[in-house]
């Protein structure tokens, strides 16, 4: 309404003195950008995910087969989802280091259920490379945890970004564990 | 031409370079179109608005659509219950193309009954019926898409229309086909095709808008704009008034698409698609119905799909069969009964394309599709020479304001800027 009226007044200080057509000019502009944008708005939301898509989105997974220090991948919303059965000296080495030194400060604790698992995304948060570090004699990086080919980012046993040029930490997907070997992602 | 034409100096800068304000003006704003046209003269802007919104919706819907044999029902399926919207733009496409030829044939009509395409407008009208024909294979292509019953069994008809030709026909099938019978092949180009025609239609409109810049548009008296007296400009007075045409045609087409949805559309497309067995009654989408009914009039397969073609061939020229001078059938009597009898014609034949091949039905279609070529083929020539027109007006602006011509159009220009 601001905007409408000011136009009005600003056409109104011109010579001829059309304020009333100039009224009705803009109004039926502003209705036809209503209707525009309402008209709009389907084909665009559209491209949302859609409802069989987002019933897809939780899946479960039994971590009991894993043994320690073995690390398995599951495709979660298309993504891939990172679970390692950590080591003692892993997560304790990952306990071990101060949060408020990190680019990206998080403690260990914050980021697991369960210290034996770790459960992240496996994105790099630079640009959305997978991270080198599932498979055995893969390279893990500098900090024990994983390394990203593409633009060389070092991450932790806790999936902490430690060097190179991603910004955040590996992300935790919303998880829970609905029973002792039973993991629900999202 | 100078760049001083425009206040904006961005407008202006850019203009100076590349004249696309110019261009547009001259498109809305300068083209001097005739006072006295009437509602018929919408039909033209809502054909082309229509043609935006096939493609708008056309291409969203190209976002969830798998084209082939086993997912295209199921996508089509989950376009109605999954994706956000799914329903009103498949509904809107769906209805938008019965809607597309109800726009079409009105002004395909007025064409006819105003004598729209009389000299100097053969091209503009010959360009129309080439837009006509690339809808219809547009609408055809597109309908086969959801690989239901319908689909399926009238994209296996129609295609066997080119194997009534001699000597080529099978060779033509098989190629249309991309194998033996219609199948995964065919459906895949089918969707590139429908996805490419669109443009296609879209430049070939753009063709029939230059040419009606030409000499402007007809109007209901049929006769030629003589002067400033006789014009408006489009912009605004035209521009309004489709505008306003525009918002009662969404009202309607509004209604149709969230209460009658599948009020135009055979429900045994929402079966999919069985190529072992063909549906018991089997019958086009309505805005086909009366070429169809003309193609099984012809107890002959290679006669029936000629006919069939022929109806539209004729349109094209058209023009050299009605050799009459005066354009409006506002001024030939004669003229006006027979195109009313025409236009009862093309729905009856509409009427008996939905009705079993069988008994009285096929006579009729006969009596019909005989009489569509008759009206065409003798009819016409034969007005042109034995029909007397009703006198002319001097001007449009005489029959406008009934003062005389000039004078009266001189009068009335201040008044219509205050």
């Amino acid at each position: 309404m601001a905007t409408k009226s000011k136009e009005v007044q600003a056409d109104a200080s011109q010579p001829e003195n059309k304020s009333r057509r100039d009224f009705i000019v803009v109004a039926t502009y502003a209705m036809a950008g209503m209707g525009a944008a309402t008209a709009a708005w389907p084909l665009i939301n559209q491209m949302n995910p859609a409802a069989d898509t987002l019933a897809l989105a939780n899946i479960e997974i039994d971590v009991s087969k894993i043994e320690v220090g073995q690390s398995i991948t599951v495709k979660w919303r298309g993504k891939p989802v990172f679970i390692r059965h950590r080591t003692e000296a892993e997560i304790a080495e990952a306990e071990a280091v101060e949060a408020e030194a990190l680019r990206h400060p998080e403690t260990d604790t914050d980021r697991v259920e369960n210290p034996e698992y770790l459960v992240v995304l496996g994105i790099c948060t630079h640009l959305g490379c997978v991270p080198l570090g599932q498979k055995v004699g893969e390279v893990r990086g500098e900090y024990d945890g994983w390394f990203c080919p593409c633009h060389g980012s070092h991450y932790d046993s806790s999936g902490r970004i430690r060097k190179g040029p991603a910004p955040l930490n590996l992300e935790v997907p919303p998880y829970a564990f609905t029973s002792d070997n039973i993991i629900r992602i999202g | 031409m100078s760049a001083t034409k425009f206040s904006n100096p961005v407008v202006s800068w850019i203009d100076h370079r590349l004249p696309i304000f110019s261009a547009a003006e001259h498109f809305a704003s300068d083209y001097p179109t005739p006072k006295n046209l009437n509602y018929f003269w919408n039909f033209g802007s809502l054909a082309g608005f229509t043609l935006v919104v096939m493609i708008v919706t056309g291409i969203t819907l190209a976002m969830s659509y798998t084209p082939h044999v086993d997912y295209a029902f199921g996508s089509v399926e989950r376009i109605m219950r999954d994706v956000n919207h799914g329903w009103l733009i498949r509904y809107i496409h769906m209805n938008g193309a019965s809607f597309f030829f109800i726009v079409v044939y009105i002004h395909m009509l007025r064409g006819l009954y105003y004598g729209s395409y009389k000299a100097p407008r053969e091209l503009l009208w010959i360009i129309g019926v080439t837009i006509f024909l690339l809808m219809m294979a547009t609408a055809f292509m597109g309908y086969v898409l959801p690989w239901g019953q319908m689909s399926f069994w009238g994209a296996t008809v129609i295609t066997n229309l080119f194997s009534a030709l001699p000597y080529v026909g099978d060779a033509i099938t098989t190629l249309l086909w991309g194998g033996f019978a219609v199948d995964n092949p065919t459906l895949n180009r089918f969707f590139a095709l429908h996805y490419l025609m669109p443009f296609v239609i879209v430049g070939v409109v753009m063709l029939h808008i230059v040419a009606l810049h030409r000499f402007g548009s007809n109007n209901p008296l049929g006769i030629d704009a003589r002067g400033p007296q006789d014009t408006i400009p489009f912009h605004p007075y035209y521009t309004i008034k489709d505008l306003f045409g525009l918002s009662v045609f969404l009202c309607i087409f509004a209604a149709a698409v969230f209460f009658f949805p599948n009020f135009m559309g055979h429900p045994d497309n929402y079966i999919p698609a069985n190529p072992l067995q063909t549906p018991a009654h089997i019958v086009p989408e309505w805005y086909f119905l009366p070429f169809y009914a003309i193609l099984r009039a012809v107890p002959d397969k290679l006669g029936g799909v000629i006919a069939m073609f022929g109806a539209i061939a004729v349109l094209f020229v058209l023009p050299w069969l009605d050799r009459s001078p005066v354009r409006s059938a506002k001024f030939r009597p004669i003229f006006k009964i027979f195109f009313w009898v025409f236009v009862a014609d093309c729905l009856l034949l509409g009427y008996l394309g939905a009705k079993p091949a069988e008994g009285i039905w096929v006579t009729l279609s006969r009596v019909g599709s005989i009489w569509y070529f008759a009206h065409f083929l003798i009819i016409l020539p034969l007005l042109s020479v034995i029909e007397t027109p009703r006198p002319l007006p001097q001007s449009l602006s005489q029959s406008v304001l009934g003062g005389s011509g000039a004078m009266a159009g001189a009068a009335a220009a201040p008044k219509e800027k205050a």
